[in-house]
């Protein structure tokens, strides 16, 4: 759930046309780049798709932090492999926006300006060897709640896309669960640092899926159009019901003392997020925006002159072939 | 001494060493496709540093594994090339290194393919795939640099400046280097320098970059006499876990 909070844009196209485009939308049939479609379902898919590739991106660096620290070689080709897939989602999804009449640097610019986002998620740092099973487990745990629902999609491309990330996200969750499960078993140390993790994750977790539905004013129109499958409550619900018997199962605690099985709902009751402090996240106040973004354009600007050789290279490389002929 | 044990250690040390140096870039790359790239490369290393690290482990029979091996050793028994311990500094720095050790590691991982000892073999047959893949890439990388700009051709003639005194430190061969020729685990390394000048004669031509002219190379790394200050850093990075958590299974 990589997306949070993407605003649906009204549309003012002419109204024969939306109830055709609507139609096809309703029989299941898949809007494709040269189909014609409303300006507002394309504006909002550039912003939510866009959003999910910066997510992709900027969810490499919580992660790329522990490379260089892993504790065994498995463990290091396994959570480089993770990380190097991340860059891989981000370059479908980034060709997916294109699609749409969006560049990749276009997008970027956006990015580094503050003028799209990434999810809340990646604005909380690592800090032991047990957040990169938390991490896995919790993150792509919940990505996944959202993202298997968007292959069905309406979007080609985006659902497409969709198909091959999920694959990898179930990958790496049960990834996730399989660090957790030997930090438990471990030392005394390794327990302790697997339940911080949990105490830690918990909440920026359930927060990935956006604010409660009362408050969510985006969603209507964004499921009419198949953009949107699920609603974020529903979504979180799916959620804590599928991890609190994983987290029994590792022997750690769900920091929720109110959390408990409702006989009558067949859910979980928990405790909601603090929504304040996700909506400081998102404004910028998360314990890790301001570096991750600067991570994110230390790397454009170091990388401008390999970026413009490489243009330049190609360039030559052409026009020496057209004198040659 | 065990030659054997040092000539693995030796492989082994280095394709560990340089992983973990290319994998420093990961979702640090200056576009995505670079980034995959490298990502791609550290995992190939690393995947090799395994099978060189753990057949190193069964010669010396102390009952320690590969990642013994890799998290508790120290710098003064670490066996890599002082070139590839350096700093990444940058893009054109980390591809002219990887493109100055892939010009020997092809045909050095081709030889190695017909070893006296199989599992030499072995590992050499599977690791010259990679590397061959990872020489194509560092030679168009190269040349695509070091013909882009004149910006981009400023960094990689400093790149080279920077690796050149480091570069030919495989050749200086020592008693290993002698034993390993002897029983036909593998060649002398400097039977190989004329393959590999030329393919960096070419290549830097091709680059518009200019070949340093000394011949001086410094030495010590792959002997375990003297590494640089910059290995210790890595180590300390790449081995906090293990060691300070020792009892700990991961």
């Amino acid at each position: 759930m990589y997306a949070q909070m993407v605003k649906s844009e009204a549309t003012q196209d002419d109204p024969d046309m939306l109830a055709a485009f609507q139609a096809r939308v309703d029989a299941g049939e898949k809007i494709e780049p040269k189909d014609w479609m409303p300006a507002g379902y394309r504006k909002t898919l550039i912003r939510q798709i866009g959003q999910h590739a910066h997510s992709e991106i900027v969810g490499q660096l919580p992660e790329a932090n522990w490379i260089a620290r892993a504790p065994t070689l498995e463990r290091k080709a396994n959570l480089l492999a993770k990380v190097q897939d991340e860059a891989g989602h981000g370059l479908y999804l980034y060709c997916a926006v294109e699609t749409l009449g969006v560049s990749r640097d276009e997008l970027t610019e956006m990015l580094l300006d503050g003028r799209m986002k990434y999810s809340s998620i990646f604005n909380y740092p690592t800090l032991t060897w047990a957040d990169m099973g938390a991490v896995g487990w919790l993150v792509d745990g919940a990505a996944i709640m959202n993202q298997v629902p968007l292959q069905r999609t309406s979007y080609g491309p985006y659902a497409r896309s969709m198909v091959r990330i999920c694959k990898e996200e179930s990958f790496h969750q049960r990834q996730g669960f399989h660090v957790m499960m030997a930090m438990v078993k471990g030392s005394e140390a390794q327990k302790r640092m697997a339940q911080d993790a949990l105490n830690r994750f918990w909440y920026p977790a359930l927060m990935m899926f956006g604010p409660s539905d009362k408050d969510s004013v985006h969603s209507e129109q964004s499921m009419s159009w198949k953009i949107k499958m699920n609603t974020n409550d529903e979504l979180r619900q799916k959620f804590v019901d599928e991890t609190v018997p994983q987290a029994e199962y590792l022997g750690l605690t769900i920091p929720d003392e109110h959390m408990k099985w409702n006989e009558d709902t067949g859910h979980y009751d928990f405790t909601e997020p603090d929504w304040s402090e996700f909506f400081e996240v998102i404004q910028g106040n998360g314990p890790c925006n301001v570096d991750r973004i600067a991570a994110r354009q230390k790397a454009w600007d170091d990388g401008a002159w390999v970026r413009e050789a490489m243009v330049a290279h190609a360039e030559k490389k052409q026009s020496r072939k057209s004198a040659a002929e | 001494m065990n030659h054997l044990l040092e000539f693995l250690l030796r492989q082994g040390d280095n394709a560990l060493v340089l992983g973990q140096r290319m994998s420093e870039w990961c979702g640090h790359g200056p576009a995505l496709e670079e980034d995959i790239a490298l990502a791609n490369t550290a995992l190939d290393l690393i995947g090799q540093t395994q099978l060189w690290l753990g057949y190193a482990a069964e010669v010396e029979g102390a009952g320690r594994d590969a990642n013994d091996l890799a998290f508790m050793r120290d710098a003064y028994d670490f066996r890599n090339l002082l070139m590839l311990e350096v700093p990444n500094a940058d893009f054109g720095r980390t591809l002219m290194r990887q493109f100055l050790f892939d010009a020997f590691q092809v045909p050095w991982l081709q030889a190695l393919t017909d070893s006296a000892d199989p599992r030499v073999a072995e590992i050499a047959a599977k690791s010259v795939k990679e590397a061959m893949y990872h020489l194509d890439r560092s030679t168009s990388t190269v040349i695509a640099l070091g013909d882009g700009t004149a910006e981009s051709n400023g960094f990689m003639q400093r790149a080279l400046d920077y690796l050149w005194p480091y570069a030919a430190e495989v050749f200086a061969e020592d008693a290993t280097d002698f034993a390993m020729a002897e029983v036909g685990v593998a060649p002398l390394p400097s039977s190989l320098r004329g393959q590999w000048k030329k393919t960096l004669q070419a290549t830097l031509q091709e680059a518009h970059l200019t070949m340093p002219e000394g011949e001086f190379a410094h030495k010590g790394g792959r002997i375990g006499v003297r590494h640089t200050e910059h290995l210790g850093h890595l180590l300390a990075t790449m081995q906090v876990l293990p060691r300070s958590y020792p009892d700990a299974s991961w």
